[in-house]
């Protein structure tokens, strides 16, 4: 069953150089219980599309297309109807745990604030509620913690508060944005382990946001490759780990250093993250694949293919 | 092997923390970054030191270019011991060494063209070479990291974020130090571009016959760059040998957690991350003992009793009391 949908999705800033074009005409379904990564380097549009989602753009954000969520578009609702579906339908992650916290609020009063604006829960209910949520994202003694401030927590701990506040009303969905980033790899061990465990239990489904395919390869179903602002692969993550179809892909897992690897050269991908002043001509990826041929500048690509879907217009067994 | 280029010994460094203090006659806490290491670094090597945030990586090579205070221990470059305190040695070593830091874009002089920030320290070290052999050289350098000479009139912020690390590069390179250190170089970098600039200094490295610290989280990074491996928690030496053995056969609790933690491209791979509970203590009031033993899941009373000893195990240092034990359990369980 499909939980949300994005459809024809565009993202574009008005700034006083011109229009950025953060991302172009993008399409994707979430299914309930389903983990997706967006997977993309900085500048593919990965976290527009996450804030699109609960209408948190900068106001000089320009969009088209829909974002379709029982039913109703996202992106036309005002303030008030969003915020019936913020946190209670839709919640999310934020990547930096310390600035998504109020330093001057006690971690109860923060907690207690989202459950009394979205669910009206007071006192004893919203507290036990509370507590039962720290003891899933499993907070140490936490009936002694909620009177501490964000800064007496490690990152770690601070993330899953975060999580916690995610958590607190039952959302159907997640939108993780880099909830790892930020974080030592130890700790990002025990958080990935969380997110998976919570899905397990509650069948929330999740929207990974990462630029790592390390965590994307241990947590995620499906995933979608963005570069520049537009899909450049979407597919089973098994199938694209195994076969990536795609010269970004290929070129984005070869250049992944892999610690169990004992190739002494990293492949990298040659040239420059591309300039999102212009609008689209051709595909995106042209000027820095080793593939590409002049029909890659000519028109933009369309994702196809059943399954696994991917935009290049050159066939697989083509490319190196 | 002859003398080492760089040899550490003991190294401590200790920040005050001047307001933390209750009352004006109480004494300051300090903060313990670094706390006693020591390793050798040969001509034309790469030494990696990994460790989680906190852990003092970066402060130790800042000890080591002059950038934080030495509390205890020594520095020696090239067979003289570095005096921190003497302006003269001070000069003479930013001309030996060179730092590469973690932000490209900060780094950079947001008012200099990269022309006059490459040509900067030509120009303070080697004074008295001629403004052509000067612009030569800019161009040159500029040329072998990969930017065009027709952009070196243009501003750092004209760039982008893997550019400028070249540009950062070309800079230190321009001093011709015999020791590049490496704050965590492609860490604020995207991974395609992070790879370019890896392998740009590999390639320097090959071709000018230089040596580096390369200071870094990622031990996927670091393993692919380095010749040893220095392994850093709380402070403290916890591993310290050839790149292949830290990372095939690592011995200490420490290094077995941190590689098992680091997430594999593959999703056919099952890793079994050794979860580790807790955070890292404060580095305020050291543990009595092992610094790791509070996580350590082999930790036992003996632990707790000193500080282990660096011990050479199989070529490698460990410090680790149980660091035979564990080899012996882990050759029996395969």
């Amino acid at each position: 069953m499909t939980l949300l949908s994005v459809e024809n999705l565009s993202i574009r800033f008005e700034t006083p150089d011109g229009l950025v074009h953060a991302v172009n005409d993008i399409s994707f379904r979430i299914d309930a219980g389903e983990t997706l990564a967006l997977v993309g380097e900085s500048g593919s549009g990965k976290s527009q599309i996450a804030l699109s989602i609960l209408g948190l753009l900068s106001p000089n954000a320009r969009t088209e297309g829909r974002v379709m969520y029982n039913g109703t578009d996202l992106l036309s609702l005002k303030t008030k109807q969003l915020n019936k579906i913020r946190a209670r339908e839709i919640a999310m992650i934020f990547q930096d745990p310390m600035s998504s916290l109020n330093p001057y609020m006690t971690i109860e009063r923060q907690l207690n604030e989202s459950l009394e604006l979205h669910e009206g829960l007071k006192g004893d209910a919203a507290r036990k509620r509370v507590l039962e949520t720290m003891d899933a994202v499993q907070i140490p003694n936490a009936k002694n913690r909620l009177r501490a401030y964000p800064h007496e927590f490690s990152g770690g701990m601070r993330q899953r508060i975060v999580i916690a506040m995610a958590l607190l009303c039952k959302p159907k969905l997640i939108l993780a944005d880099e909830p790892t980033t930020a974080l030592d790899v130890t700790v990002q061990a025990q958080i990935m382990r969380l997110l998976d465990e919570i899905r397990a239990e509650m069948g929330t489904s999740i929207l990974l946001i990462t630029h790592d395919l390390g965590v994307v390869a241990g947590a995620c179903e499906n995933t979608l490759v963005l570069y520049s602002g537009k899909v450049m692969e979407h597919a089973d993550t098994r199938a694209l780990f195994a076969e990536p179809q795609h010269p970004y892909t290929r070129g984005l897992l070869r250049a992944v250093p892999n610690v169990h690897d004992d190739a002494a050269e990293l492949s990298a991908i040659p040239g420059q993250p591309p300039n999102q002043m212009l609008a689209l001509t051709g595909c995106p990826f042209a000027p820095r694949c080793v593939d590409a041929i002049d029909a890659c500048r000519d028109g933009v690509p369309d994702l196809c293919g059943e399954g696994h879907k991917r935009a290049c217009i050159r066939p697989v067994e083509e490319l190196t | 092997m002859s003398q080492p280029l760089l040899s550490v010994r003991d190294l401590e460094v200790r920040f005050t923390m001047a307001n933390a203090a209750t009352w004006p006659w109480q004494t300051p806490p300090q903060v313990h970054a670094v706390n006693g290491v020591s390793f050798d670094l040969e001509k034309g090597c790469t030494l990696g030191i990994v460790g989680e945030s906190g852990c003092g990586k970066s402060t130790l090579i800042r000890a080591i270019a002059g950038l934080a205070p030495l509390s205890a221990g020594t520095v020696t470059l090239d067979g003289t011991q570095v005096d921190y305190a003497r302006r003269r040695d001070i000069t003479a070593l930013r001309r030996s060494v060179q730092m590469i830091f973690q932000d490209p874009v900060a780094s950079l002089n947001p008012r200099m063209t990269i022309r006059q920030a490459v040509e900067e320290p030509i120009a303070t070290f080697f004074p008295d070479r001629p403004k052509e052999d000067r612009r030569k050289q800019v161009r040159d350098y500029l040329d072998r990291v990969g930017i065009a000479e027709r952009n070196a009139n243009r501003y750092p912020h004209e760039f982008s974020g893997g550019q400028c690390q070249r540009i950062g590069i070309a800079r230190a390179l321009a001093a011709e130090p015999k020791l590049l250190l490496c704050d965590e170089p492609v860490s604020a970098l995207d991974v395609s571009i992070q790879a370019q600039v890896v392998n740009l200094l590999r390639d320097l490295q090959r071709e000018m016959d230089l040596t580096l610290a390369f200071v870094a989280h990622d031990i996927g990074i670091v393993r692919h760059i380095s010749d040893d491996i220095l392994v850093m928690y709380l402070g403290g030496l916890m591993e310290y040998g050839p790149a292949l053995d830290v990372v095939k056969r690592p011995r200490h609790p420490y290094t077995r957690a941190l590689l098992s933690a680091v997430p594999v491209p593959d999703p056919d791979v099952t890793v079994t991350p050794e979860i580790l509970v807790g955070d890292l203590p404060n580095p305020m009031e050291l543990p009595q003992g092992c610094f790791f033993q509070s996580r350590c899941p082999h930790a036992s009373d003996i632990c707790g009793a000193a500080r282990p000893e660096e011990r050479a195990l199989d070529g490698s240092l460990v410090a680790c009391v149980k660091a035979e034990q564990l080899a012996e359990k882990a050759a029996l369980t395969g």
